[in-house]
């Protein structure tokens, strides 16, 4: 099984009932790969991370984990994986040694090899102080951190985090990234989903986007924003109620469809800084007052939004519909 | 991260009594923690079945005669505690049921159960591990109840190994229910849920059966209905170990051969529950 790939999955489905949460899904993870399932609530990133890691069995389609089936042998496909959920999946009255020692021997491992491994991932992790006291008694981030070392008791080659920091605080955020980013320094396989794109954009080398159950677009960061074209060009004006009227008037130096939002325009443009002199220009003409003007690079939102043309973060979860960057969910 | 100390893990041999029994056991022991992590829940699991001795000792005492034993009416109280500590007994076990419905609703609507699925461990363990759990958890509650019966004028009087063999056949019951109440556990929607339909058929079940009353004392219709109840069996069979007053008995089968009918029902319920309860669990996702 060396060259093979960790995971290969072909025209996955999955209904529940009437709804189709997945849809014909292909996907490749190579060894040592850390692949980021980039989508919005309701995709389909947590049901394919719970077909693969055999917690839910496909309506259509094949899997295979580290060459397993993760049907046919949901068993030692259990065995090379590790998984860490949405929520973390430890028990509350269990201290955090204890539930490492707990899930350690549920993988059969020997009490020695659980017991070394086990202060060596409390150590990792921060969280040796918190060792002897229960997990209720953890914060979020220590939860979190207590439930990826559980996860990592046994090695595995390939790790499932579905939506690793959702719910984190920034912080939190930043060791939790750390933590995975020293793991996939060691090799390991990594198969994470989220809805951040400045977290995909982080972790991932190569991004898989899906959308209604299956994919859009595929490539690393850098691909996926060059597939949308160059630099964008981004005005912001002092009244959202102009911005319908700037968006038009930017119509003939723009080299694609503006998107509105609040009041920020956004679009994409070909031909560098003499743009923004004619962006100026056609504003200028249709006497727009505006607060500011720049040009970048396109961020994963833009891809997001130009292959889907929704945003990527979950609308009913945030709190302003409107704003986009710098809103955190919770 | 630090450096890597710990080598590649190491996997344990086959234990001779199997992986299921290894892994019910590592289970067991959460749900052992879990008890003594939250002494409320003993203590208010243990408030029950003591209020329930009170009550029936000294409120309903003198009112329910028990035929067939001769007593004084003098003595009539103190015979009808005799005759009442089995049958608190059998309903204390019985209810140990609903404990095991709450207990894996819970565990099945927390993240944890996903992570237990996603290991490769044996599939009937958290179930195992559960319904073991419960019923080692009333060693202690029958422990108390005896004291307080004790304390109230109860006395086994057939010797120490017969003493043994009623609870070795109460913790069978306890075990049997936990069972009943697992699969019930797992076909709930919510934890909320469970807690009514973990006590809703125990009340009947416990109440037609000879636990507080003489069946002899029922309606010839129910008669029957109370004679094959097997706490009914578990309860005179638990009377008889403990040499307290039975009561006539009118003519069953079940009644005339309590302890195999019990024993045999249990094995029947669990041979009929644990598959049910297993399989729903494997086919269940966190709620």
């Amino acid at each position: 099984m060396s060259d093979q790939p960790a995971v290969r999955a072909e025209g996955i489905s999955r209904t529940f009932g009437e709804v189709k949460a997945l849809d014909g899904m292909d996907l490749v993870v190579q060894k040592g790969q850390v692949v980021g399932l980039l989508g919005p609530n309701g995709a389909g990133k947590t049901t394919m991370v719970r077909i693969l890691s055999t917690l839910l069995k496909p309506t259509a389609g094949h899997a295979e984990v580290a060459g397993f089936d993760v049907v046919k042998q949901a068993n030692q496909v259990r065995r090379t994986i590790g998984l860490t959920g949405q929520y973390a999946a430890v028990d509350e009255y269990l201290t955090g040694r204890e539930n490492l020692r707990m899930f350690g021997a549920l993988f059969h491992l020997t009490p020695a090899y659980v017991k070394a491994r086990s202060t060596e991932l409390l150590a990792s992790f921060d969280l040796e102080d918190a060792a002897d006291r229960p997990a209720r008694t953890y914060s979020g981030g220590m939860r979190r951190r207590l439930d990826l070392a559980a996860s990592l008791i046994a090695r595995p080659e390939i790790l499932f985090l579905d939506e690793p920091t959702t719910g984190l605080d920034p912080r939190s955020r930043l060791g939790m990234w750390q933590v995975i980013n020293d793991l996939v320094a060691e090799g390991t396989t990594v198969l994470l989903t989220t809805q951040y794109l400045e977290e995909a954009d982080q972790l991932a080398q190569d991004i898989v986007v899906i959308d209604h159950g299956h994919v859009i677009a595929h490539g690393t960061a850098e691909q996926l924003k060059d597939q949308i074209g160059g630099d964008r060009i981004e005005v912001t004006v002092h009244d959202s109620a102009v911005a319908e009227r700037a968006a038009l008037a930017l119509g003939s130096v723009v080299s694609g469809q503006p998107i509105i939002e609040d009041n920020k325009i956004s679009a994409p443009v070909s031909g560098g800084s003499k743009v923004l002199v004619g962006a100026i220009r056609a504003l200028d003409l249709e006497q727009i007052e505006i607060t500011d003007i720049m040009l970048r690079r396109p961020t994963l939102d833009d891809v997001f939004m130009s292959l889907t043309g929704h945003l990527a973060e979950d609308e009913t979860q945030r709190p302003k519909p409107t704003r986009r960057r710098g809103a955190r969910r919770r | 991260m630090s450096a890597i100390t710990v080598g590649r893990p190491v996997a344990s041999r086959r234990p001779i009594y199997g992986w299921a029994l290894h892994d019910g056991f590592v289970v067991a022991r959460r749900n052992l923690i879990q008890t003594l992590r939250v002494p409320e829940l003993i203590f208010f699991s243990l408030v029950q079945p003591v209020i329930f001795v009170l009550l029936f000792a000294y409120v309903f005492g003198g009112a329910i005669p028990i035929p067939g034993d001769g007593a004084s009416s003098a003595d009539a109280a103190n015979a009808y505690r005799q005759y009442l500590m089995p049958g608190i007994f059998g309903q204390t076990v019985a209810f140990a049921a609903a404990a095991s419905t709450v207990g894996l609703a819970e565990d099945m609507s927390r993240g944890i159960i996903d992570r237990f699925r996603a290991l490769p461990m044996s599939p009937s363990a958290v179930l195992l591990g559960r319904t073991f759990a419960d019923a080692v958890r009333q060693i202690l509650v029958l422990t108390v109840l005896s004291i307080t019966g004790l304390l109230v004028g109860w006395r086994i009087n057939n010797g120490i190994v017969s003493a043994i063999l009623a609870y070795a056949l109460l913790l069978f019951f306890a075990y049997t229910v936990a069972w009943v109440g697992a699969w019930i556990g797992l076909s709930v929607p919510n934890p909320e849920t469970a807690n009514t339909a973990g006590l809703v058929w125990l009340f009947p079940l416990t109440f037609l059966s000879n636990a507080f009353v003489p069946i002899s004392s029922m309606p010839d219709w129910l008669q029957p209905i109370a004679a094959y109840n097997p706490i009914s069996t578990l309860v005179l069979a638990t009377r008889e170990l403990f040499g307290n007053p039975t009561g006539i008995q009118p003519n069953y089968w079940s009644l005339d051969h309590a302890a195999l009918y019990t024993i045999i029902s249990c094995a029947v319920l669990i041979a009929i529950f644990a598959p049910l309860a297993v399989r729903k669990y494997r086919n269940a996702t966190a709620r």
